[in-house]
């Protein structure tokens, strides 16, 4: 199971091994043999790899390919929805998400979560920001007040917000609110920070200034990102997996999937002479 | 042959993607036989509105509101103990239904909303619905009144209450399911707990719809005559407690206005005028306290 695969340019067998594409890189989460049933669909099969800590990897593939169904799976969000199964084991830092000793509140603690469609509380951009820490009970003033001021300026949201932080979110731009959803999801500083196509309804301005960031975010957070761009996976990701009909196709360094990937596949996604 | 002036002739000369006179003329008649109708609806409310006016408004005078209704042949008085009674029922029936209604909607629409007792419950309360009014006048009669030995406005708010419950809950239910998934997704997705999302995000945002569900359910509970009848009975005086028989707008207009005396009819139309009055007020408080803020 644990087998690290050291050079990653050999054909690898997919199913019932982890894949790593480095051996440098230290594993952070760890999918092993995952399944997952929504009622009776399948909609993964069996995928095995690891995520590297402090890099980011993106999830490429159509739609339908499961590649958000797993990112979901990540904090367990997937569980609020009827009906639902997984079979397998995700582990995070050495231990599995799904032990029964496992908080499912606490492990949504520890993750960050920015979604397709940027979704600000209808309040103050302040109290936005600071929600992660109130609903930990935590209200301290002066603790609030340093998280904001950390959190948008870690998402270079700070100086465009500070004079009117007390204003409704809804009012800010398209862009700033998914900044200001990043800033959210980062100011009770999780370890991992999970986004499902961030960009997908920005233009190319504020795409740019959330791709800036998500590199800049690497220092700090292990970064798991979906996109539909294959412009951005190579622009701001480290590894890239491929998914196609629920299964993980190729999974590697993205400089390698972008220019020589092995699987036919993969090949064909990536230069558009897919379906 | 120069293609393009050929086309721009060509262009508005095509019979064949012109529309016939005859559909012209169709739509111009549905357009305006549209229009004709919707104003027709308005004929009723307006010539109701008139009428309450003109009737009603003879004897309106400040002292309906704080004298008791005359005995039948006399003269004089008001009939402040009836707007007192029903403004004591609809609020023991408010006090009664709104949480039930409520916490109900919140349970079915959050926290169970794909369980066989949430379909179940989301049945019975449309069915609930439905039910006409007298009944609910009768169940009430046949718990509260039967049991204790008297007419009370106790009984006449559990028979309101029981009317109101459905409307409360099927309202609030489609309030909350108003509230985009996508503050649930953030919220749960930050790690809060269910009580935490509804608690913090997904009711607060619900609550202006949940409001004017509960005040249209008032309204219309302010309105109704058969419970009450069945229940609470009428006085001609001033109650002294919730466990006494007590008299309401709507019983007030059954009873004088089947009296052979004048003045007592024309008190009744008074009493329809504020009971009217009253109802459209909570409506409109309702649109202008609750309205959609961000949209």
């Amino acid at each position: 199971m644990n087998q690290q695969i050291k050079n990653s340019t050999e054909q690898v067998p997919l199913s019932s091994e982890v894949m790593s594409p480095s051996s440098d890189m230290e594993t952070f989460i760890k999918v092993i043999n995952f399944n997952f049933f929504y009622g009776k669909k399948q909609t993964l099969f069996n995928i095995n790899f690891a995520i590297p800590t402090k890099h980011v990897t993106s999830f490429i593939g159509p739609s339908g390919s499961g590649k958000s169904t797993l990112l979901r799976n990540f904090n367990r969000m997937n569980e609020l929805l009827p009906g639902v199964r997984h079979e397998g084991d995700i582990a995070i830092d050495g231990k599995s998400i799904f032990d029964a000793s496992i908080e499912i509140i606490a492990l949504r603690r520890r993750i960050g979560m920015v979604f397709q469609k940027s979704n600000p509380f209808p309040r103050s951009i302040y109290e936005n920001v600071v929600f992660p820490l109130r609903i930990m009970g935590r209200n301290k003033r002066s603790l609030l007040n340093e998280t904001v001021e950390r959190s948008l300026r870690s998402v270079a949201l700070w100086d465009e917000v500070k004079d009117r932080l007390h204003e409704n979110a809804l009012g800010l731009s398209g862009g700033q609110m998914q900044r200001l959803c990043i800033a959210r999801a980062i100011s009770s500083q999780p370890e991992i920070l999970l986004m499902d196509e961030p960009c997908s309804a920005l233009d190319p301005i504020a795409t740019a200034k959330i791709e800036e960031l998500i590199v800049e975010l690497k220092k700090e957070f292990t970064i798991v990102i979906v996109t539909h761009s294959m412009q951005q996976a190579s622009r701001v990701s480290d590894l890239t997996a491929f998914f196609n009909f629920g299964k993980l196709i190729e999974f590697d360094h993205t400089h390698r999937i972008f220019t020589a990937p092995i699987e036919k596949q993969t090949e064909d996604y990536i230069t558009g002479r897919f379906g | 042959m120069r293609p393009n002036s050929n086309r721009a002739v060509h262009f508005f000369l095509n019979h064949e993607k012109k529309t016939s006179l005859f559909r012209l003329w169709s739509n111009q008649l549905l357009t305006t036989l549209c229009v004709l109708f919707s104003l027709f609806t308005l004929v009723p409310l307006f010539s109701l509105l008139y009428l309450l006016i003109k009737k009603g408004l003879p004897l309106l005078h400040f002292s309906v509101f704080t004298k008791l209704p005359p005995p039948p042949g006399l003269q004089g008085g008001g009939f402040g103990n009836a707007i007192v009674g029903t403004i004591t029922m609809v609020g023991i029936a408010t006090l009664l239904s709104a949480p039930l209604g409520i916490l109900g909607a919140i349970y079915i629409s959050e926290y169970a909303p794909h369980s066989s007792l949430t379909a179940t419950v989301r049945f019975i309360s449309k069915l609930l619905t439905g039910i006409p009014s007298i009944i609910c006048g009768a169940f009430a009669f046949a718990l509260v009144v039967l049991h204790r030995g008297e007419f009370s406005a106790l009984a006449g708010g559990v028979a309101l209450s029981i009317l109101m419950l459905p409307t409360i809950l099927l309202t609030s239910e489609q309030a909350l399911i108003g509230v985009p998934s996508s503050y649930r997704d953030a919220s749960y997705g930050l790690g809060a707990t269910p009580f935490q999302t509804i608690w913090r995000i997904v009711l607060p945002e619900a609550l202006p719809a949940i409001m004017m569900g509960m005040m249209l359910a008032v309204a219309r509970a302010a309105g109704e005559t058969a419970p009450v009848l069945f229940t609470a009975l009428f006085s001609q005086q001033w109650a002294s407690s919730i466990m006494e028989p007590t008299a309401s707008l709507s019983v007030l207009i059954y009873n004088f206005s089947a009296l052979p005396y004048h003045y007592q009819v024309q008190m009744a139309w008074t009493a329809s005028l504020v009971l009217v009055a009253m109802v459209t007020g909570i409506n409109i408080l309702a649109q202008l306290l609750f309205r959609r803020k961000f949209q």
